[in-house]
């Protein structure tokens, strides 16, 4: 199972849940169970063709997954991933 | 005896002195007319170039605002605000101007020219959780100022009327002024809300205006400042009375407007001026005649990030 880490700005729609975890192989499997589970983030993470939102940043561990695999990047059993909103001109710093 | 290299006061004036004489530098923004973007004959795109004043961006008139109320009362202690980049840089640039000691809480996934030019300026930084963004920043300044209010005078820009004033006395005569009043559509984003809320009052002390406020889309969004009013902490300036209508602008329109407006009108806007640009084309486009104005809070001279996401 990988944990991902809900930003507080999309908390309002976990009913308030800080982490989500899930059981799939890559990053868009994890964040697809993510909208399903909560059905009101599907437009905020992805657009209407399905994809994510390319302004939102989400990590792997400390790895930008677009430098990795985007969505394909595996996920290993309990690793974190984080989502980040993209404050004031980008993300370059991880947490 | 030494003076000061921008305002040649003695460095031994008070802050509250050296403030007063910074204020020549602060607004009277040029506002320029985006003919290329105007949807059709007899209605014009008005926006105002909000960073050609000391202190960079929008947030100049705000931060000198808030600056100049508290500055003969801090009785030594240090200013504290929490924000996402603008407000911080138009705080220390006038505090480092007058002499006044800077703390700032701001989101750790600021960007990192943002971060090097308030550290370039004196500001003294916690970096919050990436996660939780202003609201997060909000939370430390409390925090901090709970623990030691000996140590800092928090002002609070999201609950502090000075913000909202500095826009109904500045920012709105200016505009009232450069369009002779013929503004007819004020047009602009909700971040603290103060340049929304304080342009609109001070506009409708004029005359007849209609003021659409903007917000992103969707609750994660790359417009710096912005507040998506459904999932955000609502500051306490905000006065959802003012607003006639509230429209919605994605990151993705505002991306696309930072290239057309580059292209077609030379200028190079942040997000979140593109953003307001797209928010007045929107408006503009409804219209049979009309004067739509909105505001440029900053160029895109700190986006190198985004700029580079998008090239």
């Amino acid at each position: 199972m990988a944990q991902l880490i809900i930003p507080t700005p999309l908390r309002k729609f976990t009913a308030g849940a800080a982490t989500f975890t899930a059981d799939a192989p890559h990053v868009g499997g994890v964040l697809n169970a993510l909208a399903e589970a909560h059905p009101g983030l599907q437009p905020h993470l992805f657009d209407a063709d399905g994809s994510l939102r390319h302004f939102i940043r989400v990590y792997v561990g400390d790895e930008d997954i677009e430098a990795l695999d985007g969505v394909n990047t595996p996920v290993a059993a309990g690793t974190d991933i984080s989502i980040i909103p993209a404050i004031a001109g980008g993300i370059s710093h991880r947490p | 005896m030494t003076s000061h290299p921008m305002t040649s006061l003695p460095m031994t004036a008070s802050p509250a002195t050296r403030l007063q004489h910074l204020r020549p530098h602060v607004g009277s923004t040029p506002l320029v007319r985006l003919r290329a973007l105007e949807p059709r004959p007899g209605v014009e795109i008005h926006a105002k170039l909000e960073w050609q004043q000391l202190g960079g961006s929008v947030k100049a008139r705000a931060a000198h605002a808030i600056l100049t109320k508290v500055a003969p009362h801090l009785g030594g202690r240090r200013v504290l605000d929490a924000t996402s980049g603008n407000t911080g840089i138009a705080y220390a640039t006038f505090c480092a101007a007058a002499g006044i000691p800077l703390t700032l809480c701001m989101p750790e996934n600021a960007s990192p020219e943002r971060k090097r030019i308030l550290q370039w300026l004196g500001a003294e930084l916690h970096l919050t959780s990436p996660f939780e963004a202003t609201e997060g920043a909000q939370d430390a300044a409390r925090q901090l100022v709970a623990a030691d209010p000996g140590r800092y005078a928090y002002v609070d820009q999201y609950n502090n009327d000075a913000n909202w004033r500095a826009h109904v006395e500045s920012t709105a005569p200016e505009i009232w002024a450069q369009t002779a009043g013929r503004i007819t559509h004020f047009v602009a984003g909700l971040g603290t809300t103060g340049t929304f809320t304080g342009t609109s009052r001070g506009l409708r002390t004029h005359g007849q205006v209609t003021c659409v406020a903007l917000q992103p889309e969707t609750a994660l969004h790359g417009l710096e400042g912005w507040k998506h009013l459904e999932t955000a902490r609502v500051p306490g300036i905000y006065d959802d009375s003012v607003a006639d209508a509230v429209a919605s602008v994605s990151t993705e329109a505002a991306y696309a407007m930072m290239q057309r407006a580059a292209r077609e009108t030379g200028l190079l806007l942040s997000p979140s001026a593109a953003a307001n640009v797209a928010g007045a084309v929107a408006v503009a486009e409804e219209l049979e005649s009309g004067v739509v104005v909105t505001v440029l809070a900053d160029d895109a001279s700190k986006y190198h990030d985004t700029l580079t996401r998008l090239s």
